[in-house]
């Protein structure tokens, strides 16, 4: 097709474009017209020109991409004015198609002048997801894919696009990063760049949640233009919420590409979501989820039962029906990749293997076990991290932990580890007394304090959760029972699940947020997976995690006892007798862990809300198809009515 | 060398079958069908719930010209039937027996998997393998 160039810049020459380069035009004309509806809007994004007439909606899709084009303001200016947008006042075709091709002049280096443009030029680069065209050349569908997101492309979602695997490492920092979204039956090249993608836009949760999850992945039967953004980009945001919903719990898929032929390494912030996950569903990190529980867990993935099988039958090293912390691990991982649409290998990668696991990550799951001991309604869930800096001093003691137990990696290092934790917990107790002292007191004082709030969430959690049926056991009672019994029982299923960090003395501020989370908690629990469940639940539950103190000593010794797993047994009656102790204990140690606790729990609370957004979102979506369904349902009904007397006469 | 191994469910239907692909995979199903019978008179026979390896062997059921037929039963009455050509005659009982038992252990690992509902066909590449093992090993 040639461009009449003769019509947009005034110069002489028809405009000669390579195949290559007409696809490459009119794909992003296309898209640039989509997201006007018309003709581009207009051109330099400095212009002050406004739009003639109707075209131009925003200066958004041909400014954007230029400016993806990383060529510098006043080069836009002069090829804007040279592909005589400005003078005609919009971007047609051919305007469009010079600039293009200005841009890719200017971008080897050439002037930007009529003569350059007639020669071969290589395609114009955009650092967005949407056009690489000379990298993505040869596969038309996935370039369709991108473009939608010409419009939020803009800033840091950039780099994603370059499909390097070197990108996967830039988006580490960047949260904005794409989606996950990618339906199994995405071309194999991108697979691998979403499962690092993903990871992130999981991570950045919600608000990422609309722009990021049009990002690069779409599916291959987007079409062509941004107009499709609107409707395509719902069944895609449906899909990637969806998938999100159970991708939420592993939020922390991210860059575990890091290395691009390694798909099967667990990143850090992997392994931490893992383990999260794994106590959500068994508090202590060294016992085993029972076969039934972690079939629920992973079926909630939606796979078949076939691939789950195998995936199983991966990762389940020693075959006994249940899963280790590392052997859930592996397995996680490989349902992780497998949603972003890697195939399941034949056999299990070393990096998966159990003892791998083991030795190389020893240290998040050892401040999870002492952490679990340390506070008896805290088992650290959500936030190892936020305990680190908690409890500074008794990280440094952890870390001699791995070293003795790493000894132990036979197939009894579950006892091994366990043994090792028992014996050193007591001793590090008496060292480190003062801040688990800390925490009770902090426990006890906020409790005391939302005590009203809690009721409310209580029962409303209650409410909510036999819709989602959560792997773990509902020991909470109902709402007639006393509530001291609540108060008690309550926070252990939290607590068990996903304990964080106790709220800060700071007390006036933290009944307004129980009261608001529960509030919207509330509108998502049906929908909610368990795991998104367990996060929204997490900042409440944390408030309620120390709600048990109050209610009296021996009570809370009792259920104490309940909630730790054997090996954590005595070190928390120990820590029962220095609780109550603490609880006399002095202010300003409790005041300068406050501050971090604080810390903790806010972020942890615009985790929580982001959830809650997306939750919200899905669920507003789902509700529209069920009353879609309803309706179609009576039509179906009364055509049914209508046609039934005439076939019985 | 097995040329067919099955894993017969309580009910008498087949969980898994799996024959060297020849020309006559049909006479081995009826093979393993008829050998069912055999398998039920000796497990009758059998009066004491002695939980050892040496009453779960329940040994040769029945020879033909070609093949001999062994076979093997579980505490929960899932049966292993062998088919075994009758050329191969270096194969001796013990050397039956410990086929068995790994495809005894290979069961229970494919029972261990949650997501194995009992009674349905087995699908478990792991069991795949080592059937294969088997069969081709012996050759």
């Amino acid at each position: 097709m040639e461009v009449a160039a003769g019509g947009g810049c005034g110069a002489g020459p028809p405009l000669l474009l390579s195949e290559s380069e007409q696809q490459c035009y009119s794909e992003l004309f296309a898209r640039c017209a989509g997201a006007a509806s018309g003709s581009p809007g207009p051109g330099p994004p400095e212009a002050t020109r406004v739009a003639p007439g109707t075209a131009t909606a925003a200066a958004g899709p041909v400014a954007d991409l230029f400016r993806a084009s990383q060529l510098p303001p006043e080069t836009l200016h002069q090829i804007t004015e040279l592909c005589g947008a400005k003078r005609v006042g919009y971007f047609g075709p051919t305007q469009f198609y010079v600039a293009l091709k200005l841009i890719a002049a200017a971008q080897s280096g050439l002037p930007v002048r009529t003569e350059s443009i007639k020669c071969e030029l290589p395609l114009p680069r955009f650092v967005m997801s949407k056009s690489d065209a000379e990298i993505r050349f040869g596969n038309p569908a996935e370039l369709h894919g991108k473009k939608v997101q010409i419009p939020y492309l803009t800033t840091e979602k950039n780099s994603l696009k370059r499909m390097d695997d070197e990108d996967k490492q830039q988006e580490t920092p960047s949260p904005t990063m794409s989606p996950l979204a990618s339906p199994p039956s995405s071309p194999p090249h991108y697979q691998r760049v979403s499962l690092s993608h993903g990871y992130s836009k999981l991570r950045s949760g919600t608000e990422q949640m609309q722009p990021a999850s049009y990002e690069t992945r779409q599916p291959i039967g987007q079409p062509e233009g941004s107009s499709s953004e609107g409707p395509g980009s719902k069944p895609l945001r449906r899909q990637a919420s969806l998938i999100r919903s159970f991708s939420v719990e592993r939020e922390l898929q991210d860059n575990s590409i890091n290395y691009p032929d390694e798909p099967w390494r667990i990143t850090e912030e992997q392994r931490e979501y893992y383990v999260n996950q794994f106590r959500s569903l068994q508090p202590d990190p060294n016992s085993f989820i029972s076969g039934s529980v972690a079939k629920n867990f992973f079926t909630k993935s939606k796979l078949s039962i076939p691939e789950l099988s195998y995936i199983w039958e991966l990762s389940d090293a020693d075959c006994d029906g249940a899963l280790t912390l590392p052997e859930f691990c592996a397995a996680f991982h490989l349902i992780v990749a497998r949603k972003n649409g890697y195939p399941l290998p034949e056999g299990l990668p070393p990096t998966l293997q159990p003892e791998y696991l083991q030795a190389a990550f020893p240290k998040s799951k050892w401040e999870c076990a002492i952490f679990d001991s340390y506070s008896e309604s805290m088992p650290a869930n959500q936030q190892p991290c936020d305990l680190n800096r908690m409890e500074k001093t008794s990280v440094k003691d952890m870390a001699d932990f791995p070293v003795p137990t790493q000894d132990a990696t036979t197939g009894d290092d579950k006892q091994a580890l366990k043994s090792t934790v028992t014996e050193p917990l007591p001793k590090d107790l008496s060292e480190d007394t003062a801040t688990s002292k800390d925490y009770n007191s902090l426990k006890a004082r906020p409790r005391s304090r939302s005590y009203s709030s809690t009721s409310i969430e209580e029962t409303m959690k209650r409410g909510e959760d036999p819709p989602t049926p959560p792997p773990r056991p509902q020991k909470t009672h109902s709402r007639a029972s006393s509530l001291d019994l609540n108060k008690v029982f309550q926070p252990s299923v939290p607590a068990t699940n996903s304990g964080l960090l106790p709220p800060p003395p700071a007390l006036p501020p933290r009944p307004c947020q129980t009261q608001s989370e529960p509030v919207t908690e509330a509108d998502l629990h049906p929908q909610l997976n368990r795991a998104p469940s367990q996060a929204a639940e997490s900042s409440p539950a944390k408030k309620d995690a120390p709600h048990a103190q109050p209610p009296s000593k021996p009570i809370r010794r009792k259920f104490r006892t309940e909630n730790q797993t054997t090996e954590s047994q005595e070190p928390a009656a120990a820590v029962g007798g220095a609780a109550s102790a603490a609880v006399v204990k002095p202010h300003p140690t409790v005041q300068k862990q406050s501050s971090k606790q604080k810390k903790a729990i806010q972020t942890a609370i615009r985790k929580n809300k982001e959830a809650n957004a997306v939750l919200a979102r899905l669920n507003s979506e789902l509700q529209q198809q069920l009353k879609e369904v309803h309706q179609e349902r009576i039509a179906l009904e009364n055509q049914l009515e209508q046609l039934r007397p005439v076939t019985v006469l | 060398m097995a040329v067919c191994i099955a894993v017969i469910a309580k009910e008498n239907y087949p969980l898994y079958i799996r024959s060297t692909p020849t020309e006559d995979e049909l006479k081995f199903h009826y093979m393993v069908h008829t050998s069912l019978d055999v398998v039920d008179e000796k497990i009758s026979a059998m009066g004491k719930a002695l939980v050892d390896q040496r009453e779960l062997y329940l040994g040769l059921l029945y020879p033909t010209e070609d093949y001999k037929v062994y076979g093997y039963v579980t505490n929960s009455k899932v049966k292993f039937v062998m088919v075994v050509d009758s050329s191969n005659t270096a194969l001796r009982d013990n050397e039956i027996c410990s086929m068995f038992r790994k495809l005894h252990n290979s069961y229970t690992d494919v029972m261990c998997n949650p997501f194995y509902n009992p009674g349905d066909r087995i699908q478990s590449r792991a069991f795949d393998n080592m059937v294969t093992s088997m069969m081709i090993q012996v050759c």
